[in-house]
């Protein structure tokens, strides 16, 4: 049995997430659309912490909140005037990803509610997952360990920022 | 009441559905991006989700969310970067009238 | 061998022709044609070489017991079908070639040099002298064939110089109208020619002149009597041969081309339509003579038909205003005459003499109607028209051209002492002694030859005094004369060529006599015609009108050539194309043409409903992904259930 307040955060983490994702996509206004995908990601941070993975929630938070968004609201800033709004979408443009949209969520939700008895899992109890134990994984060359990931992607982002950087620099 | 696996993903799958909608139907290039970045953290939520009910000693999962939110970040940083680009040399960023490079 | 030399006739013609043709237009005009004439007098002098050696040397073993040999100078093998079927290419050196050897290049030199004044400033003057060397090549590389599909081949090639060179002017539509005519007639011919060479070489197996005419009672023989459609295999193929050249030589019913190809340049119409290519036909019949003189039935027809064409052709030529059109159409007569003369000619009849006499009338015409045309050219060149009406008393203008032409017309008409007489004499003598009935009839036509023609000279040199205006009509430049000035010289001595030594059938001697009697009476019907064409046409008066209108309906019968091109426009337009082209058309056109445009209607179409699936947006593409993904899973899913 969960505590009262555990539920009534994941009713509003849960609310948040499906109203902020619909938002995200029907707002005409870039800008707000940024600020509700912000919220998703907070929400999505919360789902994080609720479930226990304390560091993914600050990463999460960290990186996508802080970071991305970042870049996201300035090159809004930058590419479009404030008060712009998209123009209507066409009823046939929105027939066809309410269609995708819907087969997809359809597809999907069947083959979850077929699964329904693993579905219904509980939560354990048990979860082990401090920070030492984390670090000890990442720079571990061991079974579980992740060192060869962990550098690989610091090349990636390496190659990133270069690339970012000759594609934006001005001629 | 319990808070079932079920529950978790409900709400992921509706973040999927609506980025697969908003990338169908948006036009502004970064409000697509955006629409993929709601896929995605979908996706992350996902791989949490079934790491911690159905293997809670271990830890895939949670690395797997960890570099994607990683590679995540580099590539919108890129193609923001493109973004900009585009827009520097057509004044546009509406992708139906990107069509100087088409055919 | 000793006379290998004789190849340079071929090499530097057809060097010429690429030369002129593909850096010609580089060239000033006067260089190129200089150039062209050049190259043709070498060749000139290199087949008159030849040929004099041929006839007049002895050391090379020509002659073997008195009789003239065939020496194959070349023969290089290019097809090999069976043992004995090969395709060759050589130089065969025997009587007739090498007498078919001066006669081009005579012509043709005369002809480049006459170009030079008479095309002076013409637009493609580079291109008229290519293809003039084109068309030099195409008739020696003919008349030096040692085997009947080589002769096919160049003939081939003659009558493509033919299609050139008539249609030079190829902005006026007449003259392309024209071209295309004499193309599709003499094709038309030569489908005859292919199937009798098919037959001929099926039978024989071979290709060879020598080899079929050394023996031509085995080459008959060799058909083992085999027959269709009542007539024998071989008469068949022989006569299928005839008909290509009948087609070449513009024999009655296939003439129609020749008037029409009077459309291009006069000096054209003097080496091509008046001098070789068109005596092809005849030339061909004598190659295979020995064999043509054991098929009874075929030698008739070719009688027959000489006989009509000749009588025809002048008949029309009575009546024509155009002068090149009367030329024509006497050409068309006199190589009629050739032809009758072949086949008239039997072995057992004065030793052959009717072959004898037809390459001599052929080597004799060749020179007095290559004068008479390249007179008419400068005419035509000072008066600039073709038309009779506007001329008349030029003798005072042209003095050198009037006395060439009256020479050209006592040739043609057979007076002596020039080389029409002795040549026609000849043909009257053949066709006598093969029957009395063609001999009268030949007789007729030649009075009627020397009436048309000198109706013909006097039109032009005397009747009446035009008023030229402003434009007076002058003596045409060296260039033209020379060449009229000759020809005549030939024109007259030629008759004394000694003919009989050195062309006949066996290839020995023969001693020809001038037969009195029949010299005599076409001496005197040639004459009386003369004064006939005198007293009607030396000065304007109504009486040649007069007698127009006395018998209109054959005048304008004759005048519209007897309705010959109207028959072949009612046959093809409204037979051929009616009845049978056009339902093959609209089949082709709806059932053939029809099951592919549908097939590919239907791709187009296709093509068309998914074209938008490849438009390049990637929106687009990621929902057909989608959706093919949702797809699959809920097929998967509803399999699993």
């Amino acid at each position: 049995m969960e505590s009262v307040g555990n539920i009534v955060m994941y009713f509003i983490i849960a609310i948040a997430i499906i109203v902020f994702s619909v938002l995200t996509v029907t707002s005409r206004k870039i800008l707000r659309s940024a600020t509700y995908l912000l919220f998703v990601l907070f929400a999505t941070a919360g789902i994080y912490f609720q479930i226990g993975y304390e560091f993914l929630g600050a990463v999460q938070i960290a990186v996508y909140a802080g970071g991305i968004m970042v870049l996201f609201v300035f090159s809004i800033l930058l590419t479009s005037r404030p008060g712009n709004s998209a123009e209507r979408l066409t009823a046939h443009k929105k027939w066809l990803g309410l269609t995708a949209a819907i087969a997809g969520v359809g597809v999907c939700g069947y083959s979850l509610l077929s699964y329904g008895e693993l579905m219904a899992r509980n939560m354990s109890v048990n979860l082990n997952v401090d920070i030492q134990r984390i670090g000890e994984a990442l720079l571990s060359t061991d079974k579980w360990g992740y060192l060869l990931p962990f550098e690989a992607i610091s090349i990636l982002l390496l190659a990133c920022i270069i690339g970012g950087v000759v594609i934006a620099r001005k001629r | 009441m319990e808070i079932t696996m079920m529950m978790y993903l409900i709400p992921s799958l509706i973040m999927f559905g609506c980025g697969v909608y908003g990338f169908i139907t948006r036009k502004n290039m970064i409000a697509i991006l955006i629409s993929l970045e709601l896929m995605l953290n979908s996706v992350d939520i996902n791989f949490t989700v079934f790491n911690r009910f159905l293997f809670p000693g271990q830890m895939e999962g949670m690395f797997f969310t960890l570099f994607a939110i990683g590679i995540a970040a580099a590539e919108t940083a890129l193609a923001i970067a493109i973004v900009i680009n585009v827009f520097r040399a057509v004044n546009k960023v509406d992708i139906r009238e990107l069509t100087k490079m088409k055919f | 061998m000793e006379f290998s030399y004789t190849v340079a006739v071929l090499i530097i013609p057809i060097v010429m022709f690429l030369f002129l043709g593909i850096v010609g237009v580089k060239l000033s005009k006067k260089t190129a044609g200089v150039l062209g004439t050049c190259a043709m007098g070498v060749t000139t002098l290199i087949a008159y070489a030849a040929a004099l050696t041929y006839f007049f040397g002895t050391e090379q073993g020509q002659i073997v017991d008195g009789v003239r040999q065939q020496l194959e100078v070349m023969n290089i093998t290019w097809l090999e079908f069976t043992e004995n079927l090969v395709i060759k290419l050589g130089i065969l050196l025997d009587p007739i070639s090498a007498m078919m050897l001066i006669v081009i290049t005579t012509v043709s030199l005369m002809v480049h040099i006459y170009s030079l004044g008479y095309m002076d400033g013409e637009k493609g003057f580079q291109r008229y002298y290519a293809f003039l060397s084109l068309f030099t090549f195409s008739m020696l590389g003919l008349v030096v064939a040692t085997n009947i599909f080589q002769m096919y081949i160049f003939w081939e090639l003659v009558g493509v110089s033919s299609y050139l060179l008539i249609g030079f002017y190829y902005t006026l539509p007449a003259a392309v109208s024209a071209s295309k005519k004499a193309f599709i007639v003499t094709r038309f011919a030569d489908l005859g020619f292919l199937l009798g060479i098919l037959i001929l070489s099926f039978y024989t197996d071979t290709f060879d002149f020598v080899t079929l005419t050394s023996n031509p009672g085995a080459a008959i023989a060799s058909a083992g009597g085999a027959t269709f459609m009542g007539c024998s295999v071989m008469a068949w193929a022989l006569t299928l041969i005839f008909m290509g050249g009948a087609g070449k030589s513009a024999m009655f019913p296939l003439h129609i081309w020749l008037p029409d190809a009077m459309e291009g340049p006069t000096p054209v119409s003097a080496l091509i339509h008046a001098a070789t290519m068109v005596v092809a036909g005849v030339y061909l019949v004598a190659r295979l003579f020995p064999v043509y003189c054991l098929e009874e039935g075929t030698m008739t027809i070719i009688t027959v038909i000489g006989c009509v064409t000749a009588l025809y052709a002048a008949a029309v030529a009575c009546v024509q205003s155009d002068i090149k059109r009367v030329l024509a159409f006497s050409t068309i007569s006199q190589i009629a005459f050739m032809i009758t003369s072949l086949g008239v000619a039997r072995p057992e009849l004065h030793e052959g003499v009717g072959y004898m006499a037809s390459m001599f009338h052929l080597f004799t015409h060749a020179m007095f109607k290559a004068l008479l045309f390249l007179c008419a050219g400068a005419i035509i060149h000072a008066v600039h028209s073709n038309e009779m009406s506007k001329m008349g008393g030029l003798r005072k203008y042209m003095p050198i051209c009037n006395i060439a032409f009256l020479i050209g017309c006592l040739a043609i008409s057979g007076i002596w002492p020039f080389a029409g007489f002795f040549s026609k004499d000849e043909i009257l003598v053949a066709a006598y002694a093969n029957s009395p009935v063609w001999g009268i009839w030949l007789s007729v036509v030649a009075g009627m030859t020397a009436f048309y023609m000198f109706r013909l000279y006097y039109k032009i040199f005397w009747w009446n005094n035009p008023d030229y205006g402003h434009h007076t009509p002058h003596e045409a430049p060296m260039t033209m004369t020379f060449p009229l000035i000759f020809l005549s010289l030939v024109s007259i001595v030629a008759g004394f060529i000694p003919f009989g030594d050195l062309v006949t059938w066996n290839r020995e001697g023969l001693t020809t006599h001038i037969n009195w009697g029949v010299a005599g009476t076409s001496t005197v019907i040639a004459v009386g015609a003369i004064i006939l064409a005198t007293l009607l046409y030396r000065k304007e008066n109504a009486v040649p009108e007069k007698m127009a209108d006395s018998c209109r309906g054959l005048w304008t019968a004759a005048y519209k050539r007897f309705y010959m091109d109207e028959l072949y426009q009612f046959i093809t337009h409204k037979i051929i194309f009616a009845c049978i082209s056009r339902p093959i058309a609209w089949f082709d056109r709806r059932i053939i043409d029809g099951t592919f445009d549908m097939l590919a209607n239907v791709t187009n179409s296709a093509s068309y409903a998914v074209r938008k699936l490849q438009g390049g947006s990637i929106q687009g593409y990621v929902w057909v992904y989608l959706a093919g993904a949702a797809l699959l899973a809920a097929i998967a899913i509803i399999c699993i259930i």
